[in-house]
């Protein structure tokens, strides 16, 4: 039996749902998309062309969930399906646009770089725990305009899994859709094979920019899945109760669907968000919060009642360096998570909020979900009778550590860690330099992004890469990117 | 009677209730209070606790608002009182404040503003995604000696040093005092762009909004 979570009750759930299909009539979506206002009208929603707000009635908000896609897989960049948005599965990517990384020799953070974000994403092939890639790093080495792009540019010449993404604005969009068609050999494999999700992220309190909703539209269309990101700030841009907050969330994400369905039937579309509770008394938005992890796993059970795959920003916190609030904020957020069954939680790595992505705080995050991963296992009775023949054989012996069946199941059933967990005696410790869980996170990530292996990439591929991404960022007036780093570690 | 009256209302002020308030506020007038007795004696007493009980950690950010508005809601009361007796309360300072170009982040600027009207300001709001233009032609109609800018994105701040580029290139410079606030922002930036001041939190950029304006 795999160990579950539930936030709400089932009545609550639905009371939820009803409320927020309600709020979609009134007071409607604000909808500032010229095309999904065309789209919504044409379908039978009430569009106010001056208050660009659509009043959308249930059916066509039931006809939207019917035709969504409810399940989908997304392939590794040599076409193997490891994640599988829909059900109860549960899967990790680091968090989101961090515009800082923690530097571990200061300890303070800076303006990430291209040799920055290489690493990470060299270090996020290298981690078991960590099932996708995610552009969780804006470099500050290329012009802003290119910011998103510039990412995944970098990202698809070094990975293998596949990769959480998102765009900045509305053109951008098209020269990463163009990226990823590249290596998927072209629009149709790439929409039969996804290899890539892209976030979208409507406005609290219900908001479409045009932004978001063209990248909504366009993803929808290309056959790209995109994940619905709604951020109900409890208390500030949300209402403060927890369920209240999550009907705001459930009527964005609801019309979210219902644009992504207008655009093109069978859209694949992911229940998400990254809600906070806001802090009363520094104005924040903390991710490390206990109603923020109880929002998540509210929203993902109301979206998983609607038969959705799901996903959370979760596993973060709002320290500013690797200390014990770090680590117990990440810890709770990401048992939470996994507990409710929410088939793609970004958050590792990530800390001051989702600003700040830190590569050692990613591996020291790897081990936590490698032992969340171990959890949601659950306990398994292995032998039938469970334990009776090994008594018989070995009575009042404590000779376990002897016993063939002990060598035959130890690595199944308990999580090894990493030397980043120090579980060794006070003596093996001091004379091992007396190091910090972040210290020690530190030497893992030189090893690791030392040992990461170059995916084969076809030079005919790199170079093409380059030459979109060199064209747009001509565009913005940037003649030459950065040299590309070695693809060794 | 006056006495207790107004602690009464500065009570009110501070348990964040503006029904109170205002009837508080309007018994005082029909008892032939002084206006300029209410506000010193009453609403500038409750809000300066409710300043004090939030630097200590007792109150949170809704009480500072909740409060904030009661004292506009009053305010309204009491302005034609002070109109009529030819009275007029000299604004502490004329601020013009604004979340910059490309960034839509509205509840740290509206606070800032909320507290600023609150203690005394005429506050200029232009909102949010606000063009530097905007900021220019604002504090030359309003003849503002404060600007305010808010950007919560590494990739909206530099919009701070277009503005303050901006009012010099307009000759206002000279005029006006420049504080910037956000989650990016830093004092570092805030020299580094030429800013005068800092803030971290509404009811310290109170502190700073009063500073600036006494110097200019």
């Amino acid at each position: 039996m795999r160990p579950t979570m539930r936030m709400l009750s089932e009545s609550l759930v639905e009371q939820i749902i009803a409320e927020g299909m309600a709020l979609l009539r009134a007071p409607g979506v604000r909808v500032h998309n010229e095309e999904a206002r065309r789209l919504l009208a044409e379908a039978g929603a009430g569009v106010d062309q001056t208050a660009l707000v659509a009043r959308i009635p249930e059916q066509l908000v039931l006809r939207a969930l019917e035709t969504t896609a409810h399940e989908f897989d997304l392939y590794t960049l040599d076409g193997q399906p490891v994640v599988h948005y829909g059900g109860d599965q549960v899967h990790f990517d680091p968090g989101s646009a961090a515009l800082a990384i923690l530097d571990p020799e200061t300890n303070r953070q800076r303006v990430p770089t291209t040799a920055d974000f290489v690493r990470l994403v060299k270090l996020v092939e290298q981690l078991p725990q960590i099932d996708a890639q995610s552009t969780s790093m804006v470099c500050g080495d290329v012009v802003a305009e290119i910011g998103d792009l510039y990412r995944l540019y970098l990202a698809l010449n070094f990975i293998r899994k596949p990769i959480v993404t998102g765009a900045f604005r509305t053109d951008t969009w098209w020269v990463m859709k163009e990226m990823l068609s590249a290596v998927a050999g072209g629009d149709a494999a790439l929409a039969a094979k996804p290899i890539a999700v892209f976030d979208v992220c409507p406005s609290p309190p219900l908001l479409w920019s045009d932004l978001t909703c063209q990248n909504l539209i366009d993803c929808a269309r290309a056959g790209i899945p995109a994940e619905l990101v709604s951020m109900p700030l409890a208390g500030a841009t949300a209402p403060v109760t927890l369920a209240a907050a999550v009907v705001q969330h459930t009527a964005e994400c609801l019309s979210g669907i219902v644009i992504g369905q207008l655009a093109k039937t069978g859209a694949k579309v992911v229940w998400g968000g990254s809600p906070a509770a806001f802090d009363m008394r520094e104005g924040t938005t903390p991710m490390g919060d206990v109603a923020t992890w109880m929002i998540d796993c509210a929203y993902a059970q109301v979206g998983k009642r609607l038969g959705l795959p799901t996903h959370a920003y979760l596993g973060m916190t709002d320290a500013k360096v690797i200390d014990a609030q770090c680590g117990l904020e990440s810890a709770g957020g990401t048992l939470l998570g996994a507990l409710a069954g929410v088939n793609m939680i970004s958050g590792a790595g990530m800390m001051d909020f989702e600003s700040c992505q830190s590569l050692e705080k990613l591996v020291i995050d790897a081990e936590m979900i490698g032992m969340t991963k171990r959890l949601l296992r659950g306990i398994e009775p292995r032998d039938e009778p469970i334990a009776l023949k090994l008594f018989e054989k070995m009575g009042h012996r404590a000779e376990y550590l002897a016993e063939p069946h002990t060598l035959k199941w130890f690595s199944r059933e308990l999580y090894l860690p990493s030397p980043v967990i120090d579980r060794g005696t006070t003596d093996g410790w001091l004379r091992k330099g007396a190091t910090t869980a972040a210290e020690r996170a530190a030497e893992r990530v030189k090893t690791l992004v030392a040992s990461y292996q170059p995916v084969p990439v076809a030079r005919e591929l790199r170079a093409e890469l380059r030459a979109i991404a060199t064209a747009a960022a001509r565009k913005f007036g940037m003649d030459e990117l950065p040299p590309l780093p070695e693809a060794q570690g | 009677m006056s006495t207790a009256l107004l602690a009464q209302i500065a009570a009110s002020l501070v348990e964040g209730d503006p029904d109170a308030t205002v009837a508080g506020v309007r018994e005082a007038i029909a008892a032939g209070l002084e206006p300029l007795a209410i506000i010193d004696g009453a609403l500038v007493v409750g809000m300066r606790t409710v300043g004090d009980k939030y630097a200590s950690g007792e109150f949170f950010l809704p009480n500072l608002i909740v409060s904030a508005n009661g004292m506009k809601q009053a305010m309204a009361l009491l302005e034609p009182e002070l109109k009529a007796r030819r009275q007029s309360l000299k604004p502490v300072g004329t601020v013009v404040i604004g979340t910059v170009r490309g960034d839509i982040h509205e509840i740290g600027k509206s606070l800032v503003g909320t507290m600023l009207a609150a203690n005394g300001f005429e506050v200029h709001d232009l909102g949010v995604d606000v063009p530097v233009d905007a900021f220019v032609s604002r504090v030359r109609e309003a003849g503002a000696n404060l600007v305010g800018l808010s950007a919560l994105l590494t990739t909206t701040m530099h919009g701070q040093k277009d503005v303050i580029e901006a009012l010099t290139k307009a000759g206002l410079r000279g005029q006006v005092k420049v504080m910037v606030g956000g989650a990016p922002v830093s004092r570092a930036w805030a020299d580094g762009i030429g800013a005068d001041g800092w803030a971290q939190d509404a009811v310290s950029a109170v502190d700073l909004a009063t500073r600036l304006v006494a110097q200019s």
